[in-house]
């Protein structure tokens, strides 16, 4: 067996409420490519910032170069020869590219003054080993996607690394930058840089790399080499776990046919077609940045649709605004709770009522009764632990947050209930009563579009289930076909035929 | 379910009395209380009904500025034309008046005139995307530009006729004892106080500042709520340009000079969060009434102006980290 370079055994961390990695490994070896592969949520990213030190680790220990490190952040794993290249590049579009490549230890002459020349020229003799066909001196912003990334590529050349972890690098690409970037890993494993890649796309693992590490619930399920596997066996890998019973699906007949989508393309939405029946709930699983959020924003009219229809109850109704979307019955509860879903600083009631405002007024007036009493009535339905309504929500925690974020949407009494990712950073105990609460206003005959990267929970309330794959629908089942291996398979970019075969 | 709701809210307001929490909350009165009681010791003068009306008037300006101010800043922008809509607006209306144009007319013109140019700000602000700070500097600069060419530099009289006397009740005259600027003082904060507390348009204001994103997506028209609160800032501008212009009986081109500054100050002072979002019209109203005691009691403990400056400076900074502290 070759000796690994970088080497992390039984590595486990944990947050409050969550064990994010629990004996997680992982081994670099010099010359290859390790892929590092789980679903969302498995640990990788984790894992990656307690390799630079962004993340303390509870117990286990990092060997590298046959030395047990810890390092206290990226400029020290950097400097040790460890270099990440992250998903969203952490580059400066407004300098250039010798000044990216060494932005914060540029050479400097003995007075502090920064000697261009010397560092245009090492950084040209950098980008001619990556092929890139630019001169140091243009500013980032000239460059393709493509060719930043080899910029980024190129800086971790430039500390010397020994081994250069990737995460999702392609993510961004087009095929021919794909390309090139392959034959950019080839060359570098062939110098002896131990690689680390990450990313969702299997077809690009069996290209590129050497071997496969998988991570499941932040465990080591497996190390193999890729000459060993294929694809259906990797998705059992990531996949393979079984289902616990606390989806307590209902059955109800559903016939009708309440909201139609109709080749529906928007910027991240190419030609979608879907329908959701009355008292239903559609799941529509994926990956990150299969362009689900971006497809349920455009349905509730939050982001500009190109083409095609969105008819509800028979009326095409293409929503130019979030308002009109809500005044026809749709109803969105955003996936990102901080970001677009609450308002963190007001409180629980101002937060609730937010939408459904109108409803709650005489005239301009608020009527302060009619909120309080639809809001008190809201806490005690979803149970949500507060101590008053007046409490600010950013001091609720995640759980009780989202319960709010779902019970404003409901107070503005939708037909149509969008719920994106509603147990994200949610405790096992609130997922449950959310699921409970779905399954409710789905036996009230409210009809339920259920965007979740957990595929347990899409499939365990889901009576219809859509798979996204690059802005696309890839693959649709019912509850009763569906099951992990497929819908992980549609997810990475396989159609709905090759699974059926 | 009734007493569930009223049980909820009692419990919030007996919490809030002589708690800590209350005591944090009001700490901006009790500061304007400790600084009233000191002054009060050292100049015997300083608490008398005279003085303490002399001070309401003097402050009453900066206090109607703070007011619309406190809007916008609770919307996380900020507004650095009113001193120069406050100019304008009252040398339009001094023109008015001289015109002999009734003050039934002219003012409400001129109020107009000044929502009108808040609302310039406002859509230059959300529909051109233009940051406050920017959008409201260009307005500054604009608007005082247009008042020095207005009147080529020099005063505006309101002159010596029954329009011109009946326009200075505005800045001069009295109700009931009080003089008719603190008058409109207490008008414009009730006004403010009912518009956040109890209209959806307030607690839009509120959301907006709070999280700019989750308000749109919770299907608000955010331009128009900011547009909103500019023309609101606007037309206070105006209405501050008015009592100055009638007290003065003449409208000056370099009026309110300066006074966003003061404003913003009594704003901050108040406890209202420039990041946006959270703060009380009341606490404004307290943030000005410090500013002008503390103005006017160094006047009267013979401070010279140029220590004044440094001694407000220190006290605003003073409150300003007495707020952070206890975020």
């Amino acid at each position: 067996m070759k000796q690994p370079i970088l080497q992390l055994n039984n590595i486990n961390k944990s947050f409050p409420g969550v064990k994010a990695l629990d004996g997680a490994c992982l081994n670099v070896y010099p010359g290859q490519v390790m892929a590092l592969l789980g679903e969302n949520g498995a640990g990788k990213s984790t894992l990656m910032k307690v390799i630079t030190g962004i993340y303390s680790l509870d117990e286990g220990e990092i060997r590298y170069q046959d030395k047990v490190v810890s390092f206290n952040g990226p400029r020290e794993s950097q400097k040790a020869g460890i270099s990440i290249i992250h998903q969203e590049l952490n580059l400066l579009p407004e300098l250039t590219i010798a000044e990216n490549i060494f932005l914060g230890r540029e050479i400097t002459n003995r007075f502090g003054a920064i000697n261009w020349s010397l560092m245009f020229e090492q950084a040209d003799l950098l980008l001619k080993r990556l092929k890139v066909k630019h001169k140091s001196s243009t500013p980032l912003n000239e460059l393709s996607l493509g060719e930043q990334q080899m910029v980024e590529i190129a800086k971790a050349l430039s500390f010397e690394s020994k081994v250069i972890i990737m995460d999702e690098p392609t993510d961004a690409l087009t095929d021919s930058e794909v390309d090139s970037l392959f034959v950019v890993i080839n060359e570098l494993r062939d110098e002896g840089y131990g690689i680390v890649y990450i990313s969702h796309r299997l077809k690009e693992i069996f290209e590129v790399c050497d071997d496969i590490t998988v991570l499941r619930d932040g465990k080591f399920i497996a190390e193999k080499t890729v000459a060993s596997m294929d694809e259906d066996t990797l998705i059992e890998l990531m996949v393979g776990r079984r289902l616990d019973e606390q989806y307590p699906r209902i059955a109800t007949t559903h016939s009708t046919v309440c909201l139609e989508v109709k080749e529906l393309y928007a910027k991240a939405t190419h030609g979608v077609s879907f329908t959701l029946n009355h008292g239903e709930i559609l799941g529509v699983s994926g990956l990150m940045g299969a362009g689900r959020t971006e497809l349920m924003k455009v349905i509730y009219g939050a982001l500009a649709r190109e083409s095609g229809d969105i008819i509800l109850n028979g009326q095409v109704i293409n929503p130019t605004s979030s308002l009109q979307a809500l005044n026809h019955g749709i109803a969105y509860i955003s996936e990102d709770r901080k970001g677009d879903g609450l308002v963190l600083g007001l409180s629980v009631k101002d937060n609730m009522s937010l939408c459904a405002l109108k409803d709650l007024s005489k005239g301009w007036q608020l009527d302060h009764q009619a909120e309080a009493t639809s809001v008190n009535d809201f806490i005690r339905l979803f149970n949500i632990k507060t101590p008053s309504m007046n409490q600010i929500i950013g001091n609720l925690s995640g759980g009780n947050q989202q319960k709010v974020a779902i019970a404003k949407g409901l107070m503005t009494k939708p037909k149509v209930l969008i719920l994106d990712e509603p147990t994200r950073g949610v405790d096992v105990g609130a997922k449950k009563e959310i699921y409970q609460l779905i399954n409710k206003f789905k036996a009230e005959g409210m009809s339920i579009i259920l965007v979740s990267s957990e595929m347990p929970e899409v499939l365990g309330m889901s009576d219809r289930i859509l798979v996204m794959h690059q802005g696309q629908i890839s693959g649709e089942f019912s509850a009763k076909e569906a099951d992990q291996e497929k819908l992980m398979a549609c997810a990475v970019g396989k159609n709905n035929n090759e699974v059926a075969a | 379910m009734s007493s569930n709701i009223t049980s909820s809210v009692s419990a919030i307001s007996k919490r809030h009395f002589l708690s800590k929490e209350w005591f944090i909350e009001q700490k901006s009165l009790i500061a304007l209380i400790v600084l009233i009681a000191v002054v009060s010791v050292l100049n015997e003068y300083f608490f008398t009904i005279d003085n303490i009306l002399n001070i309401l008037r003097q402050t009453s300006v900066i206090a109607i500025l703070a007011a619309g101010m406190t809007l916008v800043i609770l919307t996380a922008g900020i507004d650095l034309s009113v001193g120069s809509i406050l100019a304008l607006c009252g040398a339009f209306a001094a023109s008015m008046i001289s015109l002999e144009i009734p003050v039934l007319i002219a003012v409400p013109v001129s109020l107009l005139g000044g929502a009108v140019l808040g609302s310039m700000a406002g859509l230059i602000i959300s529909k051109g995307k233009v940051q406050a700070f920017i959008a409201t500097l260009v307005m500054m600069t604009l608007l005082r530009g247009v008042t020095m060419v207005y009147t080529d530099g020099r005063p505006i009289s309101t002159g010596f006729t029954d329009v011109a006397d009946s326009f200075a009740w505005f800045g001069t005259g009295y109700m009931f004892g009080i003089p008719v600027p603190v008058w409109l003082m207490i008008f414009v904060f009730a006004g403010i106080w009912y518009l956040l507390n109890h209209t959806r348009f307030g607690r839009y204001v509120y959301a907006l500042g709070g999280n700019e994103s989750a308000t749109k997506l919770s299907g608000i028209n955010v331009d128009r709520i900011k547009i909103g609160v500019y023309s609101i800032c606007g037309l206070l501008s105006a209405l501050a340009g008015i009592i100055i212009t009638s007290r003065l009986s003449s409208a000056q081109p370099t009026a309110g000079m300066g006074y966003e500054l003061d404003a913003i100050a009594a704003v901050v002072v108040g406890g209202t969060s420039l990041a946006g979002g959270r703060g009380y019209i009341m606490g404004t109203l307290i943030g000005a009434l410090i500013i002008g005691v503390l103005n006017n009691a160094l006047n009267l403990l013979d401070v010279s102006s140029y220590f004044q400056m440094i001694v407000k400076a220190a006290v605003i900074l003073l409150a300003v980290l007495v707020d952070n502290k206890n975020k």
